[in-house]
Parts: structure tokens; C-alpha cells; sequence
């Protein structure tokens, strides 16, 4: 019987929204206010959606404990309290959300504990998310 | 077709215990969640049903319909109950949200689907802010 758990995880960190392949004007007019040099943050949610069939033995998709021990090791630790611009994933990618969504995506699809990884999501304010269900 | 959601919430007691096991191993794998004694969380249950408006109301259900249906079939069975006690489901089967999950649609979807017009398509149960775990039906 297929059924999906998920759970939310805070993130905390900065970004600047600015790509080498547009020139300093044509940036601002693209990322507005996120084009700042000095870069800004967010409270990022980083929302976990794993699917697959209830064990019969202990009623879960994925046992809870070792889903936080590879998100933490994986996503948390790697972008809390970090610059997003400064990671290797975004040396030649724009920190958008989407991107960010999308990268964490890929750093989780294979390493999860059990069950498939259905969507992550990623909300940036409490007014805008993005979801990325693999390519 | 309009995805229509209603929450509701209710608050219950329950422990993880499968009694084919040690308890240490009870312990091991579900923790503090593992205490006999139970705990207890506000749960947020929220309940998706899919159709077209209807061309005269504009409902896909009526919502007032869908809370009765949500409190005779969930609330009433659950809200400030011990789920491993008292819920028939869990007399043998273990109250983790999946389960409460799949547990809920059994008991909402015969009330859905007996209306007539719009059918179940998804129910969530948040078990805290954090954690949350959903059931689409047999897929």
C-alpha cells in the first residue's frame, strides 16, 4: 500500500541572484532588489516528500530518525548558515530557488533511507515555493 | 476539475509497539515514540476531494457536507482518544501517521464516493508542523 511522508526542515542562508552571462544593468533589470551585491538570506523550508509501500512491521514509508540523519548530512549541514553563492553546486549556476530546489533534489534522490524521493520543496517566503519531482 | 481541501483537527494519544518484537527492539527502532505509556499531538487532517463545480451552486461539495462527513467518520472516531485503545484500526496495526493516513481515507472515501460527484483524491495528516504523511488511494 503506497503512501507518502514528509517532513519540513529549516535553512537558513544567503544568496545573490546575478549571472556572469548578462551584463550589471541587464542583471538589475532581471533579479531586482535580489541582485544586491551584498547578497540577502532567507528562512528557507526545505519540505521532503518520500514515497513507497507502509512496512507491515513498523507502519512507515521511512523510518523518521534515519530520514533526518541523511537530510541533515546531506542538505542542512551543507547550506545552513551558508552563502549559496559560494557553494560548488552554484559556482556556475544562479541561486534561484528553482535551482536550489532542483540541487537538492539530486543530493538526496539516491541516498534516501528507504522508500523513493517523490518531490522536494522548497519555500523561500512564507508566499513563494518551488517543487521539483526529478527532471 | 477543481481540488477542493478542507482541514480540520483533532488530538489524540498513541505509542509504536509491535508486539513481535523485543523491547529492545521496540526501543531501537521507534524510540521515544516507544513509551507505553503514550504521548499526544494536535494532529491537522486535511481532506482533498476533486471535481467539477456544479453549474448551478458552483460547489464541487458543499464544504459544510464535507466537515459533517469529516467529523462523523474522523473526528468523532479519534479526536481525544488513545489511536492504540480506542480506534479499531490500530487494535492490531501501529498508529504511525502513514498508517493514519491510509486509515483516514478508508473511513472517508465510502462517505465521498456514496454522494455522488466528487471523489476523494488525497489525505494529509500533519502529525506536527514537521512531519506530515499522505495516502492517494490505491494507485
Amino acid at each position: 500500500m503506497k503512501a507518502y511522508f514528509g517532513r519540513r526542515y529549516l535553512v537558513s542562508a544567503s544568496h545573490r541572484l546575478h549571472t556572469d552571462a548578462l551584463s550589471a544593468e541587464e542583471n538589475r533589470a532581471t533579479y531586482g532588489k535580489c541582485n544586491n551585491p551584498h547578497g540577502h538570506g532567507h528562512n528557507y523550508v526545505v519540505e521532503v516528500l518520500v514515497g513507497g509501500a507502509v512496512n507491515p512491521e513498523t507502519g512507515m514509508v521511512v523510518n523518521m530518525a534515519a530520514l533526518d540523519e541523511v537530510v541533515h548530512a546531506r542538505v542542512v549541514e551543507r547550506f545552513d548558515h551558508a552563502n549559496l553563492n559560494l557553494d560548488p553546486l552554484f559556482a556556475n549556476r544562479t541561486p534561484t530557488t528553482e535551482n536550489l530546489c532542483r540541487a537538492v533534489f539530486g543530493l538526496l534522490k539516491d541516498a534516501l533511507p528507504g522508500g523513493e524521493l517523490e518531490r522536494v520543496r522548497v519555500e523561500e517566503t512564507e508566499n513563494n515555493f518551488f517543487e521539483c519531482c526529478g527532471e | 476539475m477543481i481540488y477542493l481541501t478542507r482541514r480540520a483537527t483533532f488530538s489524540a494519544s498513541h505509542y509504536y509497539w509491535n508486539p513481535a518484537w523485543s523491547e529492545e527492539k521496540n526501543r531501537q527502532v521507534f524510540g521515544r515514540c516507544a513509551n507505553r505509556n503514550g504521548h499526544g499531538h494536535n494532529y491537522t487532517l486535511e481532506v482533498t476531494v476533486a471535481g467539477e463545480p456544479d453549474p448551478v451552486t458552483g460547489f464541487v461539495v458543499d464544504l459544510k457536507w464535507l466537515r459533517e462527513v469529516i467529523e462523523r467518520e474522523v473526528l468523532d472516531a479519534w479526536d481525544h482518544r488513545h489511536l492504540n485503545l480506542e480506534a479499531p484500526e490500530f487494535a492490531t496495526a501501529i498508529p504511525t501517521t502513514e498508517n493514519l493516513a491510509i486509515a483516514a481515507w478508508e473511513r472517508l472515501e465510502p462517505a465521498v464516493t456514496a454522494a455522488g460527484g466528487a471523489r476523494l483524491n488525497r489525505v494529509r495528516i500533519y502529525e506536527t508542523p514537521e512531519i506530515f504523511a499522505e495516502y492517494r488511494g490505491e494507485a
